[in-house]
């Protein structure tokens, strides 16, 4: 079994509709039961809990206090390469867009890790396209190796792969990937993902069952905010997450919020979520699971992050270059999306500790399986 | 107060504390050294174990405050062990707080796999404080195997709920050889003081502290509440009455 057979007995119109239908009623009891269904959830991310950001806020900010601290955790992107053999409508790598490709060699790696290391960060997200023979199994194989000595943790972001590559790549250092489905529409999902090993929904859609599988320590879900609905979107999300953590409970989960970004020959987005909209939908998170790991990436811009620290957010990014050989190699390669926040680490790490936040550069270790 | 030993070593303070969730290293420090506290557990995860200016490391560097590495993150017993060799190897210590919580949302402890790292830790030398749920039977097992505490749960951890494991807290302290010591869930003072009076050997804080308004203050409190919940218990608490002595006592009969 896996969330095919739950997702499919769900039809996306009736689901939005009872969305939109829910009434302030509805959210006064999302906010006063102690523990929050799914139900619950669709009432805080529905238009009427928008009356209602201030206590929302207010008790996300709390439950966040309490399960980590006046913590932050940072971590940094490092793009392996932009090969892709997908065409999506809404990315810079997409195989229709042309621009210079690059893969990093392992001499590029190890440069950009330097430059990486320099800045204090011990945990990164490995990000690539989608290119299986330049840049498959064999190579993530190659680049855990390389990189374990280097880093506490290693994350990745990649295509989507079969449970025994995860499997293989587990015991190298991988300790979490990241997989968005995109998006939950499947009619939209096939516009947006014309061509490549991306135009199938369900393999993506199974990807998290396959990680669950294989025993990933993490795993990163979300939508890409923008291509539908967001509020539908995200109940979705929010169903799978649910149906993950029953089944696959030793591992942890975090969810990520990335709204479209301009890219050169971009689509403008479908859906515009605006800032209250986001930090409606970051809050309901936060009342509906307490443990979930929030990430917020330099795609928000700085007064925008500067104030989300205090309202669920527990993860994120900083001086990020969304391009292979960003940080030392070839800087101006074309990037995946704009970033808005150009920051430093250390000014970050500056601005959460004048916030009374202590930035976690390391809470993980090498050594751990 | 009678100081607690542990292990040979002796502690004129029954209040343990963590080092997680502060908003600064140096707030830590000013909120431990408030605490009193002279056991400190660091989680291997968050410190550099080969870099002697580790931010952390150096705050919690004081003559008086021992340390108490432990294993969080590993799912496993052998990952246990793994890291405690690490551990003591790169810290010079040989006490470890063993946590095994395969689940990494309401962090709970597995039994089984703690057994058996406790089992294989005593054996290589280590002095094993394991941090388990209030089972009274495991806690005998742990004790048979050889560790030197035994740390049940008082409710999940970082939930700040206090003691809802009582009653199996107050059979474990009743048939322990080994100190117990309270260990989560612990979010007032009060509950600090309730643990002690129960008779626990110490308990240990974290989250309660970490996230008060003011941590030192809050630290300031816990100790004064330990101390006071220790000495009830050495004083020797009066049994609650819950009704009136009878007027006609039942067994007047026996004195015609």
């Amino acid at each position: 079994m896996t969330f095919k057979s739950i997702f499919e007995q769900h039809n996306w119109e009736e689901v939005k509709a009872g969305i939109y239908g829910k009434t302030a009623a509805d959210v006064e009891q999302a906010l006063h039961n102690p523990r929050r269904t799914l139900e619950d959830f669709a009432a805080l991310i529905s238009p009427a809990a928008a009356a209602y950001l201030e206590p929302m806020a207010a008790l996300s900010h709390e439950l966040t206090l309490q399960r980590f601290g006046n913590t932050m955790q940072l971590y940094i992107p490092m793009y392996l390469s932009n090969e892709c053999q997908n065409i999506c409508t809404y990315c810079g790598f997409s195989l229709d867009n042309k621009i210079k490709r690059k893969t990093l060699s392992h001499a590029e790696i190890m440069m950009e890790t330097a430059a990486i290391k320099e800045m204090g960060y011990d945990h990164v997200l490995l990000v690539t396209g989608e290119a299986h023979q330049l840049v498959g199994v064999d190579y993530f194989k190659n680049v855990l190796q390389l990189l374990r000595p280097h880093f506490a943790n290693i994350s990745m972001e990649v295509q989507p792969m079969d449970e025994a590559d995860y499997a293989a790549l587990i015991p190298l250092g991988l300790h979490a990937v990241l997989v968005y489905q995109e998006t939950y529409h499947q009619e939209d999902y096939k516009k947006h993902h014309p061509k490549g090993r991306k135009s199938s929904f369900d393999y993506r859609l199974e990807t998290p069952d396959r990680l669950g599988r294989a025993g990933i320590h993490k795993m990163g879900l979300g939508v890409l905010i923008g291509l539908e609905d967001w509020r539908t979107d995200s109940f979705f999300t929010a169903m799978h997450l649910q149906y993950l953590e029953k089944r696959y409970w030793q591992t942890k989960y975090s969810i990520s919020f990335p709204r479209l970004r301009p890219f050169s020959g971009g689509l403008a987005p479908k859906v515009v979520m605006d800032d209250r909209e986001l930090v409606q939908l970051i809050c309901a998170y936060r009342l509906l699971n307490q443990e979930i790991e929030l990430s917020i990436s330099t795609r928000e811009k700085e007064v925008f992050r500067d104030n989300i620290i205090r309202l669920g957010i527990t993860t994120m990014s900083a001086g990020s270059r969304t391009n292979p050989g960003g940080y030392t190699v070839d800087r101006q390669s074309l990037e995946q999306f704009e970033i808005s926040d150009e920051r430093s680490a250390a000014a970050i790490a500056a601005m959460l500790k004048r916030s009374g936040y202590e930035p976690v550069w390391k809470d993980w270790d090498k050594v751990f399986s | 107060m009678e100081p607690l030993i542990i292990a040979g070593r002796e502690f004129s303070s029954r209040l343990f504390t963590g080092t997680g969730k502060f908003s600064s290293a140096s707030m830590m420090e000013e909120a431990l050294l408030a605490s009193g506290t002279e056991l400190v557990t660091v989680a291997l995860k968050r410190v550099d174990m080969h870099n002697k200016s580790d931010d952390m490391l150096l705050h919690v560097s004081h003559p008086h405050i021992h340390l108490l590495p432990n294993t969080s993150g590993v799912r496993t017993a052998a990952e246990a062990v793994y890291a405690a060799q690490l551990a003591r190897e790169a810290l010079e210590t040989n006490w470890i707080k063993l946590e095994i919580h395969p689940d990494p949302r309401y962090l709970m402890p597995d039994p089984v796999e703690t057994l058996q790292a406790a089992a294989a830790l005593v054996k290589l030398g280590f002095v094993v404080l394991p941090y388990i749920h209030a089972d009274p039977v495991l806690c005998k097992r742990l004790e048979e195997a050889g560790v030197a505490a035994v740390m049940p749960l008082g409710s999940p951890i970082g939930s700040n709920k206090g003691l809802r494991t009582a009653d199996f807290l107050e059979i474990i302290i009743s048939q322990s050889n080994v100190p117990v010591i309270v260990d989560a869930g612990i979010g007032a003072p009060s509950h600090a003081a309730q643990a002690m009076e129960m008779g626990a050997a110490a308990v240990l804080v974290n989250t309660a502290i970490a996230v008060a308004k003011d941590p030192v203050r809050m630290a300031a409190a816990f100790k004064t509440a330990v101390t006071a919940g220790r000495m009830a218990y050495e004083a020797g608490l009066p049994a609650i009455n819950s009704k009136a002595v009878a007027t006609s006592p039942l067994v007047a009969f026996l004195n015609e």
